[in-house]
């Protein structure tokens, strides 16, 4: 293959066949004011010592995860990932195959998936789950599309509780769409009334648990008014080990349950690949996103796995996919399943149970210092506190003094007026003088 | 008294007097294999004539049946929802799929009687 720049008239020639007068002309959907005018001030060329030199000062700025007490969480959580993950996902089997879906030379991924699917299925509480999605927020999107082709209504209410970030890519795919979209107000306190917003033309509402702000929402009550008015529950979660200790979402009544897996096996990895996880109803699995392995018996009778239910995948029903999304996070579900699998039921009630009790000590650390308040009634390892500062500046102070504080509310809604609001996470990783620090710090910068 | 029309996709509608019963053509059940699922419009649902208005799903593919006629559906078939295979079985007659108020009897007269689909398969052949 050939990697020559193009030059000039090369490129001359190719604008004049599509009819484009230049290359900006190409870029016209993108509004004028998104678009830079000049070229970026940037230093001129180097030599690769000096580029290294460089690169590692600025990398040296930067605070890892891994190497001061880190409290950040507000949909990605770093747990500990026992090595074993990462050494089976780099067997080349699994880690180069690309699109690996044949069934005659792809049993060992498709038998992964097929358990796969079975973990989420049961962590969900739901019947059937797919080969996973991008992310959890696009099997956030995905399950509003699938309630509108379920219930044929076009309208969705987001609740107040679920991750901003969520509520904008499921508002994106929803303006692209022409379909109605209903956010309640950010509810740091758990107390919108939804069930109030909910009426016969509405399709679905979605509602996270534990919600943005750590506050655990009991599903049933919100499943009942969907249900009287012929909506259906999308139940989301960002931290899967939520499930090791609280009611599944299936149990409360959800039609349709989706999450990001990431905190199962899969680093932060500053923000992706990631594990979107969806499961359904057996009797809506024809509306599914997604691919879907399945058993079966192959010519001799053996017990064998293939994918199944493809005529609702777009590569044979084209237009009238059920979905655009045809691929799967493969090498991420793998790292999930082989992590749950090596905690097993108990391992992941008890590593729960862990969490818990590391935010319960931590809540009550922080809350014990003047002018912090707890604003959570529940909440799972995850919660909310109002400090007397900004909390932008106050985690930048935090961080000076070697602590990641958490994510300050106003980063991800900053016109809410939730400035001094902070989201505070603790896993099975923040070990005791972790805590401790982090209430010394905090101490210190109020 | 009944009379039967076929389209060029091989959807079929039996008309009785304002209401027409729509299904597949034993030639189309026999084209598909076996029927495994069918998604049925909404009841009340409106089509304008050659609309997508349900899907039959065979081991094979999945295929829209488009509106014969222009109206409003007043039945949907329930027994196919639960016994998908009556298609495969009875495509005449158990296994109808919907009915449909004709809005304009009119259009049945763009459509094949018996012998003229009969006909068009042999072309097909």
């Amino acid at each position: 293959m050939r990697y020559l720049p193009l030059d000039a008239s090369d490129r001359a020639l190719m604008l004049a066949r599509v009819g484009a007068a230049d290359i900006d002309a190409l870029f016209s959907d993108i509004p004028a004011d998104k678009r830079l005018s000049a070229l970026l001030d940037m230093p001129g060329s180097m030599s690769e010592l000096e580029v290294e030199r460089a690169l590692t000062t600025m990398a040296a700025r930067n605070v890892a995860a891994g190497s001061v007490p880190f409290f950040l969480g507000a949909g990605a959580y770093r747990h500990h990932i026992p090595a074993s993950v990462d050494h089976l996902i780099q067997r080349s089997e699994f880690l180069t195959s690309y699109t690996p879906y044949q069934p005659e030379i792809a049993q060992g991924t498709l038998q992964a998936l097929f358990e796969f699917q079975t973990q989420v299925a049961a962590l969900t509480g739901m019947e059937v789950a797919n080969a996973s999605m991008y992310d959890g927020s696009t099997a956030c999107a995905e399950a509003m599309l699938m309630a509108h082709r379920l219930t044929r209504r076009k309208k969705a209410v987001l609740s107040g509780g679920l991750h901003p970030q969520y509520s904008d890519v499921a508002a994106t795919l929803a303006e692209m769409a022409g379909d109605e979209i209903v956010r309640m107000s950010l509810d740091v306190r758990a107390s919108e009334d939804i069930g109030a917003e909910i009426d016969d033309s509405t399709s679905c509402v979605i509602v996270q648990t534990p919600d943005f702000f750590g506050n655990l929402r009991d599903l049933a009550p919100i499943a009942a008014a969907a249900h009287a008015k012929g909506a259906l529950l999308v139940a989301v979660f960002t931290e899967a080990v939520s499930l090791g200790a609280v009611r599944s979402p299936g149990e409360m009544g959800a039609d349709i349950v989706v999450g990001e897996g990431q905190s199962i096996g899969n680093a932060l990895n500053f923000g992706g690949p990631y594990l979107g996880l969806f499961a359904a109803h057996l009797k809506h699995v024809r509306q599914m996103p997604g691919r879907l392995a399945g058993e079966t018996l192959d010519a001799d009778g053996r017990r064998s796995f293939v994918l199944t239910l493809s005529t609702r995948e777009q590569h044979i029903r084209r237009e009238k996919a059920t979905s655009n999304i045809c691929t799967n996070s493969g090498l991420c579900a793998l790292a999930f399943s082989i992590h749950l699998t090596l905690l097993g039921e108990a391992g992941l009630r008890r590593l729960a149970r862990v969490n818990h009790a590391h935010a319960v000590d931590l809540a009550e650390r922080l809350g014990a210092i003047g002018g912090v308040s707890m604003l959570n009634e529940t909440f799972f390892n995850e919660f909310t506190i109002r400090t007397p500062r900004n909390a932008r500046a106050l985690v930048e102070d935090l961080a000076s003094r070697g602590v990641i504080g958490g994510l300050p509310v106003s980063r991800l809604a900053p016109d809410a007026g939730l400035d001094d609001l902070l989201v505070v996470a603790a896993t099975e990783l923040n070990s005791a003088a972790d805590r401790a620090a982090y209430a010394a710090a905090l101490a210190q910068c109020l | 008294m009944s009379e039967i029309r076929f389209t060029k996709d091989h959807e079929y509608v039996r008309v009785d007097g304002d209401v027409g019963t729509v299904g597949i053509s034993d030639h189309a059940q026999q084209q598909l294999g076996d029927v495994v699922f069918v998604e049925l419009p909404a009841l009340g649902a409106k089509f304008d004539k050659g609309a997508g208005a349900a899907v039959v799903e065979s081991v094979k593919a999945a295929s829209d049946i488009f509106a014969p006629v222009s109206g409003e559906v007043v039945a949907v078939n329930g027994d196919v929802d639960a016994e998908p295979g009556l298609i495969n079985q009875d495509a005449l007659g158990r296994g109808w799929i919907m009915k449909i108020k004709l809005a304009d009897p009119k259009e049945l007269d763009g459509l094949m009687n018996q012998s003229d689909y009969d006909a068009f398969l042999q072309t097909l052949a």
